[in-house]
């Protein structure tokens, strides 16, 4: 009995050794350990044994029963990872194959300039606020302290609709608005669209943006508006970005100043974004002019400010080192999708 | 306005300082040096050389052989030149010296190199030069031959630097003056400025007219009428007037500033024209009429022929200059061609005058020419700079032998403004400034200015030539210009917090402009302004209220001309543009105004009105872009139903593939497909699809709050309905009937079935709803449904719509 055991249990090892598949090897589990098996046969044929044997020959069947049985799960676990393997190899894809994207557009380079400078002054407390693009005379000039008759009305190329209304020269309009309504203190920005009478060329256009900036409070100096506009180029350009501050003339300030920063191209060793200088004009400034101040009904002894301003184009341009201002009107998508 | 540095040295005869180092301290205290350049540039190796003897070439006609003298040594060299004759002073560069330019006129950027060499086999030690290989303009010396080499006056010593000799060593600096510094128009200006800046003496001309026994009341009688226009006249009367050259070191400052020298009494007006900045006019004496000078206007359409010959046309706001029966000049303009000065004048009439500068700048717009001096007088100069001037004319005139000074001056002036004293404070400027500047310190930057501190009135005096300091903030400039711009602290302002913040407004926009991007469109940039013809293009009818628009009354041209009152035009263009380069598949957007006046012509500033504008081609339909809109709307929190008319009445759109979009019963926008012939007018060849959300009227509707409603615990029952409706019903009459009757339980409809075709009856189509109902407290019961459908379908035979059995 036990030699015939141990023959079948070889037999059937043999045979889990030779099958290769998970179907075999449920036909080898059906076969032998089922109600038909090699096995249950030798249970069946224990009323030929003696009672004292019965228990050990029991024993001995079910030894080999488990034994079997783990040999068949081991080998099935392994089948299964072979096929699991198999499939796996057969999914294998291209990854170099072209990706498939959702064809999302683009901002404008301009916009994305204005949305990096407003982020940089909502930071610092201000507030972005908006002017009327056809102007009046009074805020686009005379508010300004820009009076009738001043040079300066002719320098800045105005387009009239008539004596007293006309296309606003510079978003500094919007400041007199913005005093005008009396609440102090003020931190604001204004962006806007301003209008030239300059040809269309690579690097003039009628129409352009300008990005205002206005702040009014007590004790306001002129080493505030340095200190605003040095966090300013810092967060624009580069943590390393440096700024001079040149005297100017602007009628609506005193005392005025044109702002350079390092050349962000070539960090200030000189260039030909810089023209060799290391240096890059990028916004006018100054100290709100007290005539400014009195005329929009606020007291130049009790309150001061500053203000200052750059055209959002030259920034554009500078920052993405578009060479031809013509393209940022255009509209053309292959442009536009670099951005 | 350009200079060399030596005329401003010949004022500052301490400084000594490298170009570069001059640029960058000047331009920190406000006086900015755009560019500056060495007249000496590639010019080396050249020497002051006499030709001492002149053969014929043996193998070359039009060759010559010449012996020169340099004094360290004697060359020969041959030269192509046919204007040199023995004894002649040249110009001579030597081997391994550069010249600046060649014959032609051409500037290469480092020079041509001169190496000893042979010419039809005749050796050559060097070359004469010609005014352009000196790398200057024939213009400017008008003794130079139009062809050949540059002969030196005999003075010139044998063996000098030549280009040394010719004032050449030296640099031109060309500075940026800001408008309000009208007293940096002036040499004497910037050498004030430059004075300060180094701090280092400045030394003004010390003017002495050397006058003669003759009294200029026997000379000359002026009247002024018009003292509104010109607020100061002052004229002096020369004699034995001699014309001949300048001296050259005259001539050396006006050819580095860019005047041509002429003769001597014309360099002289130029000269204290650019050294004191005021322009001055001579008349010939024998020309003025009755011995008189009268100012006063012109009369309207009167013609006056000016010194360049041209006639021009006057009217009642330009000021004359006139003697006792016709008119002279135009002030502060030109002169007239009757009364110019020849080269026989004997005598002479100066005017220096101070004219209302907004008058000039509008009379010489109108007369169509701008000159140097009207350049000067629309600044609106300093009347007291007009006495000095004519003084140093004068002393000029006597100094030089041009002429004789008649005693004394006629002076026509208002009376002259009291010199400004500003309160000085150094707290209040310190204030301003965020500084800490010692009292002294900016005292004394106020004496290096000539603004002068009065101890016992705590004020500073300002000189007539500083119109632009009006008060203490004009003071804190000063001293900051001088202290050092950089020197000031960095600090960032203190005091109340504020909120930072993007107006509501514009948050909404910045969602239109993510959601649109999404979707695929790039964002474009289009003018405000554009042509009348605009609306030809977009069949807009002539009566249309859009054709009533602001117009501009200065354009850049008719296609520039008009505020645009519809925002297609630009979207158009630009897809036409993108269509025509080709691309495929272009999605724009824009945001930009349309300007709708309120009444024309112009009382009051126009409506302003933001565009949200969106067009497209290629890939997609009308329902595309349909969804782009119902996109935003939901991202603005915009949840109810919009509804679309195909009735929007737009000549520019399909008429079958156009809506007007209304939101709770207002008009927001509009889209549809563009008419044929509009695609045609823009020479557009695809079909393209457009949208016009107008966002002031989307405002008040748009919204950023949100309220979580619970997820569904209870399941919903759905209903489909099949119907056929006639072809003209609107799915969108199905939903409002859907939407009206459906009950509280009602929870969605989606259409998903539409089908016209033979197996429907002619004339009508079949649409298949599917509607879902659900209740939030409730599992729903049959009856709940059944009522809700039984409204829905009375609501729909209503329409003639038939349920598909």
């Amino acid at each position: 009995m036990k030699e015939k055991l141990e023959q079948i249990k070889l037999e059937v090892l043999k045979q889990i050794e030779q099958s290769d598949t998970l179907e075999k090897l449920n036909e080898i589990r059906i076969n032998q350990l089922g109600k038909k098996g090699a096995l249950t046969e030798i249970l069946k044929g224990m009323k030929d044994v003696t009672p004292e044997e019965r228990p050990k020959i029991g024993q001995l069947v079910n030894d080999v029963r488990i034994e079997i049985e783990t040999i068949l799960e081991d080998t099935k676990v392994k089948l299964e990872a072979l096929v699991m393997e198999a499939k796996l190899r057969n999914e294998v894809i291209d990854v170099t194959l072209p990706a498939n994207k959702s064809k999302k557009g683009h901002r404008h380079p301009n916009t994305i300039a204005m949305e990096e400078v407003e982020r940089i002054f909502i930071g610092m407390g201000y507030e972005v606020v908006e002017g009327p693009e056809v102007e009046t005379d009074y805020y686009n000039f005379e508010a300004l302290n820009i009076p009738a008759d001043h040079p300066a009305k002719d320098e800045q190329d105005t387009f009239y609709i008539n004596g007293d209304i006309l296309l606003r020269t510079q978003t500094s309009g919007t400041q007199v608005h913005e005093m005008e309504k009396g609440k102090l203190p003020i931190r604001m920005i204004a962006p806007g669209r301003v209008f030239r009478s300059d040809e269309v060329d690579a690097t003039h256009s009628p129409s352009f943006h300008q990005i205002e900036g206005l702040v009014i409070d007590k004790h306001i100096t002129f080493a505030d508006l340095k200190g605003t506009l040095a966090e300013f180029a810092k967060e624009l350009f580069g943590e390393d970005t440096k700024v001079k501050f040149r005297p100017h003339h602007f009628n609506f300030t005193e005392p005025s100043a044109e702002v350079d920063v390092t050349c962000f191209k070539c960090g200030g060793s000189g260039c030909r974004f810089c023209k060799g200088t290391g240096w890059i004009e990028i916004l006018g400034c100054g100290m709100v002019h007290p005539n400014v101040l009195k005329m929009s009904g606020i007291n130049p002894e009790e309150y001061s400010g500053f203000a200052f301003g750059m055209g959002l184009e030259r920034i554009a341009l500078l920052k993405y080192e578009i060479d031809d201002m013509r393209l940022l009107y255009e509209n053309d998508v292959r442009f536009l999708k670099q951005f | 306005m350009n200079t060399a540095l030596s005329w401003i040295k010949a004022y500052v005869p301490d400084l000594n300082i490298g170009d570069q180092e001059y640029t960058d301290a000047m331009t920190l205290t406000g006086t900015k040096v755009e560019t500056y350049e060495r007249m000496d540039k590639n010019l080396e190796k050249i020497y002051i050389g006499q030709i001492e003897a002149i053969e014929k070439h043996p193998d070359a006609d039009k060759l010559i052989v010449c012996q020169l003298n340099l004094g360290f040594s004697k060359l020969q060299i041959v030269t192509g030149a046919n204007n040199v004759k023995v004894g002649d002073k040249v110009p001579v560069v030597i081997d391994g010296g550069k010249v600046a330019g060649g014959h032609d006129g051409t500037k290469p950027e480092n020079g041509i190199v001169i190496k000893n060499g042979k010419l039809r086999g005749i050796e050559s030690f060097g070359m004469l030069c010609s005014i352009d290989e000196l790398g200057c303009e024939k213009a400017m010396f008008p003794d130079a031959p139009e062809n050949g080499i540059y002969i030196l006056p005999q003075d010139a010593t044998i063996g000098d630097d030549a280009v040394e000799y010719l004032g050449l060593k030296d640099t031109v600096f060309e500075y940026e003056v800001t408008s309000n510094r009208v007293d940096c128009y002036s040499v004497i200006g910037i050498a004030r400025e430059a004075a300060a800046t180094f701090q280092t003496p400045f030394l003004k001309p010390v003017v002495q007219v050397k006058e003669t026994e003759q009294k200029i009341e026997d000379f000359l009688t002026v009247e002024v009428l018009d003292t509104d226009l010109c607020p100061r006249y002052c004229a002096r009367v020369c004699t034995n007037i001699k014309i001949g050259p300048s001296p050259s070191w005259m001539q050396k400052r006006l050819r580095a500033s860019g005047i041509r020298p002429i003769n001597n009494l014309v360099d002289i007006t130029n000269y204290v024209m650019e050294e004191y900045g005021q322009p001055m006019h001579a008349f010939d004496y024998e020309t003025v009429s009755d011995k008189k000078i009268i100012v006063k206007r012109a009369v309207d359409g009167e013609e006056f022929e000016t010194l360049d010959g041209v006639t021009r046309k006057l009217d009642s706001e330009i000021l004359m200059i006139c003697d006792g029966q016709k008119y002279i000049g135009i002030a502060g303009i030109m002169g007239g061609e009757n009364s110019k000065i020849t080269e026989d004048v004997k005598t002479v009439v100066f005017e220096s005058a101070t004219f209302i500068g907004a008058n000039i700048r509008k009379s010489a717009k109108r007369i169509g020419v701008r000159t140097d001096a009207s350049g000067k007088f629309e600044k609106g100069l300093d009347p007291r700079n007009a006495e000095e001037a004519i003084n140093r004319a004068c002393q000029l005139i006597e100094e030089l032998g041009c002429g004789e000074v008649v005693s004394g001056m006629i002076d026509i002036t208002v009376p002259l403004k009291e010199l400004v004293k500003i309160p000085f404070s150094a707290d209040r400027i310190n204030q301003i400034l965020g500084t800490q500047i010692e009292k002294e310190t900016m005292i004394s930057i106020f004496e290096r200015l000539e603004l002068c501190y009065i101890n016992d009135e705590e004020v500073i005096e300002i000189p007539s030539f500083r119109q632009d300091l009006e008060g203490i903030a004009d003071l804190a400039e000063e001293v900051a210009r001088f202290y050092g711009y950089d020197k000031i602290p960095t600090t960032l302002p203190s005091g109340e917090a504020t909120t930072g913040k993007l107006p509501f407004h514009l948050r909404v926009e910045e969602k239109a402009k993510d959601v649109a991007e999404f979707c695929g469109f790039s964002q474009g940039m289009c003018y405000s302004f554009e042509s009348p013809k605009v609306f030809d293009k977009l069949l807009i009818p002539m009566d249309s209220e859009l054709r009533k628009t602001v117009t501009i009354s200065n354009p850049l041209g008719e296609d520039f001309s008009i505020m645009r009152t519809i925002s297609l035009n630009g979207m158009l263009t630009s897809l036409a543009t993108n269509y025509n380069r080709r691309n495929k598949d272009v999605r724009l957007y824009e945001f930009g105004n349309v300007y709708l006046p309120k009444e024309v012509p112009l009382k009051q500033l126009p409506d302003e009105r933001m565009q949200f504008t969106l067009g497209m081609y290629g890939e997609g339909d009308f329902f595309t872009m349909k969804g782009v809109i119902e996109e935003f709307f939901e991202t603005i929190g915009m949840f109810e139903k919009i509804t679309y008319n195909p009735n929007a009445g737009k000549p520019f759109l399909h008429p079958g593939r156009q809506a007007e979009i209304s939101y709770k019963d207002t008009v927001v926008g509009y889209l549809g497909e563009v008419h044929p012939q509009v695609l045609k007018n823009y020479d557009l060849g695809t079909k393209s699809y457009v949208a016009v959300l107008d966002m002031p009227s989307i405002l008040p509707f748009a919204s950023f709050e949100r309220k979580f409603v619970g997820i569904a615990k209870y399941p919903a029952v759905l209903r489909d309905i099949s119907m056929v409706v006639p072809k003209e019903i609107l799915v969108g009459q199905i939903e409002e009937v859907i939407q009206q009757r459906g009950g509280k339980y009602l929870e969605h409809y989606e259409l998903f079935d539409l089908y016209e075709g033979s197996q429907i009856k002619e004339g009508f189509k079949s649409v298949a709803y599917s509607i879902s109902f659900r209740g939030k407290d409730k599992t729903l019961e049959e009856g709940d449904i059944t009522q809700a459908m039984k409204k829905i379908l009375n609501g729909l035979e209503a329409l003639n719509i038939e349920l598909r059995q």
